[in-house]
């Protein structure tokens, strides 16, 4: 998709955008169980939005046992991750899940299998998931992914700098790899398990946001909690607020334990409840995520169908 | 229907209809009209039948039959016939019934949720994620109750027959918050239910005809505000209970006044929403959405006047609006719906009226726009700014999806703000500053305070209002206690009629020899001040004997009184410990000058019994002195993650009226427990032996009890009592005279609503601690201030 607005380029780091800002839990908790609670989509509308959440999809492999074959047989799903008689029902022409996200050196494999499809390479950098190799270290970590054909580098930030309220030392990092990248898009992992309070990941989000980042990320997939609606409505509102005063377009991407249809959904209600629905297209939304494709395929057949369907009669990814 | 590859593009979220098969099929049963449920039998209606609307679309549903007085006798009869039985099942068994309603309203929850929404107007969202499983939970916490009943309140017994008068804008909800603590305690029930929302009863009706709860234990009349007055006037009824304005509040307390029945409003409010600068602006704006957004805004206790610290009120209200363009207002049964169909059509020419007085008045309305649904009852939620604390959309309930708005600069300014209203039922305090939060709770005058949080209610948690919103308590002990009268109010004899208002016209009778004369004044602001009447009248002992001049008060000396007890502010701010040393120091100061007050007392009594008076005195001393740092409240469990605390707040001004026996203890017993709480007093004691008071001043003055804490007015009881009864700064009144003074006392207080304690016109033995001190003394001298603080970060 080309999108449809100048690229961000972040800001001056402006600490009194998000110093005095004290994001309340129980507030935050109560908004995200009843927001899903207070929407629900039906019928043709629930099959539009999972087919949505399919075209949103950062298919992801980031596993110590991952090979140049695992990565193509995800990279095939990739190409077509619906069974083309279910699309053929529904009328539709081909679709392809948002990107392929894999370590840097599974990028040529990646790139290689995706030749041709228009699905671009996410490449995890900067040390992935810790993110506590020296900063040149991280900062060539980005160069040789994009030089190998990373379009999207996700990199992870150093949450000694959220700990420790250092907060230009983690604009200063980004903003040296959001350079780096040049033009490849990066996604900036905040790693909000690690973070703990909201009111950290909202003053992370916004700095992350300031130094340049396309997207800002929840999770790893590594840390003991991965995205939750709070941590997501606190980041989006922080994305909200970044943008009423720059108007610079920035993305999300919640990724880590979104597993089910329902999470999709739950997170595309959220987009479009606290950003509109452009922010729920797949270049301002990615879900991070490796298994959610299954369930939605076969949701997706039991539209069709009308009868319940299993795993293995869908390609594995 | 539009194409999937269309949807894609869009993003509309598409109907999400509740299936409502299920209703429509019970209402095609019922399609002969709803009736009454009396003795255990659906009774047919009769007469002519009034048509109950569906909100959402204007359509007829139902038909309804009102009860005229023979239905309402019927019920009451049932009830009572039924009540001696119920009381007398054990608090066991009591609680298997409550079990099994809880147990029903779950396995019906859906069907309850859809008939709800069809009835009144709200979305199914609310009605099956709050309303049902807020009405299942208040079965079960009250199954608890009646399970515990006799280990929790020993020698308390159940009123009797309830009368209960509900509102429209929680049919069910409000009935399991009257009829679950009335069954649990032993009572039985006649509730009528609003007649624009009759269904949750007729259904709740038939589950209880499913469960097997004995006949005549619940019965239910339907109709309009006739019968609910048939209801409440009955006297049959021993305890009345009424959610609903203020105004209808203000004529059941007149129309009851003097019945002898037991009494608890919940009545209107004009809760203030207060946003700090160091709020979660976000929060806050949901918080919005949950206050004055939730229920189309018929909410008694909805936060409906935002008061937003100046500094980011453009912000909050940037942010507001942005939120409120997210609203989606239309058919309630579809689940993508945040705003339903207010009640009925009259109700919507009402909210209409108001914002358009708003308007007139300059207040610049902010609505959600869109369209609305062409049928129905609907409208746009919004909220003003630029109104003024006078306005009338500040200062009248709008009972709509609207909310007022102001600034304030600093949190003292938002109490105040906060509490420049009649009403007193909720507050909402939005900051993450917890010494602020907490300071701007401590300060507002209202029964629910919630901190970065609205309307979260729980069976567990006390809910009821302070100053017009009314009193009594629903929810946790103090909405048991409700129901339940406490073992030392048992009967005592009538009192004899009163005694002839003193006069100052001189006195020809025998006199006491010459001595120096005394002169017994009044004590008001901490100083003894001559009578505004310039007069004073004789007192005469129990021969007939002169024995000295009081001061002849009058409603000005009582106006005097008031005003300073409203300024003693700081009795109620100083610890309990602090009061309690006062209250010590007050004894022993009593002690050392014993020899005087037995002298007086003697004079109509005994010196036994004197002396004896006097030792009660010393010791009820003590003993509300020992209480007064033992009684702060507790804490609820609620919700996870919530610390919801039950805070005994004293009422502020007291008045309290005294019998004419027993001058020193009775004077003591009323007044020790009222400050012993924080409350500042203004009494008048006994009428035909106020002498007492000129000792007691002096002891006062050497005790180090403030100026203005306790004023003592002498005088004719039944003026003085007027004055106070009618007086907008008196809290809260307690009195002892004649059943018939009684009874216009509780007329007159209803002009503030203020609660009275009048023990029904009959005497008490003082001297009997059992009667003359104990918790039933100190539960009246405080009202529950609920807070809600959640927690975590």
């Amino acid at each position: 998709m080309i999108p449809d607005f100048p690229r961000m380029t972040g800001t001056p780091f402006t600490p009194a955008d998000f110093d005095a800002v004290r994001v309340n839990r129980t507030a935050a908790e109560r908004r995200a169980a009843s927001l899903t609670a207070r929407r629900s989509v039906k019928k043709e509308w629930q099959a539009a939005w999972l087919l949505r959440a399919v075209t949103c999809i950062d298919l992801t492999t980031l596993a110590g046992d991952d090979t140049p074959g695992r990565v193509a047989r995800l990279c095939a799903k990739a190409r077509a991750p619906l069974r083309p008689d279910l699309l053929d029902a529904l009328g539709l022409e081909p679709m392809t899940v948002g990107a392929v996200c894999v370590y840097p050196t599974m990028v040529p494999h990646a790139v290689r299998a995706l030749e041709g499809s228009g699905v671009p390479v996410a490449s995890v950098a900067t040390g992935f998931p810790a993110g506590l190799t020296p900063l040149p270290l991280r900062l060539e970590e980005i160069r040789y992914a994009v030089g190998e054909g990373a379009a999207e580098i996700d990199i992870v930030i150093t949450r000694e700098h959220v700990l420790t309220g250092r907060w230009s030392a983690l604009y200063d990092e980004i903003a040296a790899m959001r350079a780096v990248c040049g033009a490849a898009h990066m996604k900036a992992i905040l790693a909000t398990g690690d973070l703990k309070t909201l009111s950290n990941v909202y003053r992370a989000s916004m700095v992350a946001m300031q130094a340049g980042a396309d997207f800002i990320k929840t999770s790893t997939g590594k840390e003991n909690v991965n995205a939750t609606l709070p941590v997501s409505l606190t980041m989006l509102r922080a994305l909200r607020d970044f943008q009423a005063r720059t108007g610079q377009k920035v993305g999300f991407k919640p990724a880590g334990g979104l597993k089910t249809a329902k999470d999709a959904l739950a997170w595309l209600i959220l987009m479009k409840e606290e950003l509109g629905t452009r922010h729920m297209m797949p270049d301002l939304f990615r879900i991070g995520a490796s298994s959610l494709l299954g369930d939605i395929e076969r949701q997706i057949e039991h539209h069709v169908t009308g009868r319940y369907s299993a795993a293995n009669r869908h390609a594995l990814a | 229907m539009p194409h999937i590859r269309d949807i894609m593009q869009t993003m509309d979220y598409g109907p999400a209809p509740e299936d409502s098969s299920e209703v429509l099929h019970w209402l095609d049963g019922h399609s002969g009209g709803i009736g009454h449920f009396i003795d255990g039998t659906f009774l047919a209606p009769s007469g002519p039948l009034a048509d109950v609307y569906s909100p959402a679309d204007a359509r007829v549903i139902a038909r309804l039959g009102h009860a005229g007085a023979a239905e309402v006798d019927a019920a009451v009869e049932a009830a009572r016939a039924a009540q001696a039985g119920w009381a007398a099942l054990s608090g066991h068994d009591r609680a298997r019934y409550l079990y099994a309603i809880a147990r029903h309203v779950q396995k019906r929850e859906r069907f309850l949720a859809v008939l709800e929404t069809m009835d009144n107007g709200k979305t199914i969202r609310e009605t099956r994620d709050i309303d049902v499983p807020l009405v299942a939970r208040h079965f079960y916490h009250h199954a608890g109750w009646a399970e515990l009943l006799e280990d929790s309140f020993p020698g308390h017994v159940p009123h009797g027959v309830c009368g209960q008068v509900i509102p429209w804008n929680f049919p069910l909800l409000m009935l399991a918050w009257k009829v679950a603590p009335a069954l649990a305690a032993g009572n039985t029930v006649v509730l009528k239910p609003a007649d624009l929302t009759p269904l949750a009863a007729q259904a709740f009706a038939e589950i209880c005809v499913e469960i097997g709860l004995p006949p005549g234990v619940l019965n239910i009349v339907q109709g309009d505000g006739a019968t609910g007055a048939l209801v409440t006037g009955h006297p049959g009824v021993d305890k009345v209970a009424f959610t609903g304005s203020t105004e209808v509040g203000r004529t059941i307390r007149r129309q009851t006044a003097g019945s002898g029945k037991a009494l608890t409003l919940e009545l209107g409010g004009k809760s203030p929403f207060i946003v700090c600068e160091d709020a979660d602006l976000d929060a806050a704006v949901e918080g919005v959405v949950d206050a004055v957004w939730f229920n189309q805004g018929e909410v008694c206790c909805a936060g409906s006047r935002i008061l937003v610290q100046e500094g980011v009120a453009e912000e909050f209200f940037d942010r507001l609006r942005a939120r409120m363009a997210t609203l989606r207002v239309g058919d309630p049964l579809d689940k993508t719906m945040d705003v339903g169909a207010v009640v009925s059509a009259g109700q919507l020419a009402r909210i209409s009226e108001l914002l358009a007085h708003g308007q007139a008045e300059g207040a610049v309305l902010h609505s959600a726009g869109g369209d609305l649904p062409a049928d129905g009852y609907f409208c746009s939620p919004g909220f003003f700014t630029g109104t003024g604390p006078g306005d009338t959309v500040n200062r009248e309930e709008i009972f709509g999806p609207v909310a007022t708005t102001m600034t304030f600069r600093t949190p003292d300014e938002a109490v105040q703000l906060a509490n420049d209203t009649r009403y007193g039922l909720a507050a909402t305090v939005w900051s993450q500053d917890i010494d602020r939060a907490i300071g701007i709770a401590a300060g507002v005058k209202s029964g629910v305070v919630w901190i970065n949080a609205t309307n979260l209610f729980d069976a567990g948690a006390p809910f009821g209002g302070m100053r017009e919103s009314g009193f009594g308590r629903e929810g946790g002990r103090a909405g048991m206690a409700a129901y339940l009268v406490p073992p030392s109010s048992g009967p005592g004899q009538p009192r004899p009629a009163p005694a002839p208002a003193p006069v100052a016209a001189p006195f020809g009778g025998a006199q006491d020899g010459p001595g120096i004369d005394a002169t017994a004044k009044l004590y008001v602001g901490g100083r003894q001040v001559r009578a505004d009447s310039g007069q004073s009248f004789t007192v005469t002992d129990a021969n007939g004997t002169a024995i000295g001049q009081a001061a002849l008060g009058n409603r000005k000396d009582i106006r005097n009184a008031v005003e300073a007890a409203s300024k003693a502010t700081g009795w109620g701010g100083v610890t309990a410990h602090n009061r309690a040393q006062v209250l010590y120091f007050l004894a022993e100061n009593l002690a050392q000058r014993r020899a005087g007050f037995e002298a007086l007392l003697a004079r109509n009594c005994t010196p036994d019994l004197a002396v004896a008076e006097v030792d009660a005195a010393i010791r009820r001393c003590f003993w509300y002195a020992a209480q007064a740092d033992k009684r702060a409240g507790v804490v609820q469990a609620t919700a996870a993650r919530h610390v919801t605390l039950s805070l005994n707040e004293p009422w502020g001004v007291v008045g309290v009226v005294c019998p004419d026996e027993a001058p020193l203890l009775a004077l003591l017993s009323l007044v020790l427990p009222a400050l012993a709480m924080g409350n500042r007093v203004v009494a008048v004691p006994s009428q035909s032996q106020p002498l007492v008071a000129a000792l007691l001043y002096q002891v006062l003055e050497t005790s180090d009890i403030p100026a203005g804490v306790l004023n003592l007015v002498t005088g004719p009881r039944a003026a003085l009592a007027r004055t106070l009864a009618e007086h907008d700064e008196v809290a809260c009144l307690w009195y002892c005279g004649s059943a018939d003074d009684a009874a216009r006392i509780e007329a007159w207080s209803a002009g503030n609503l203020k609660p009275t304690w009048t023990d029904g016109g009959r005497l008490r033995d003082w001297a009997d601690p059992a009667q003359g001190q104990g918790n039933a003394f100190l539960d009246r001298a405080t009202q529950v201030k609920t807070v809600w603080i959640p927690y975590g970060d």
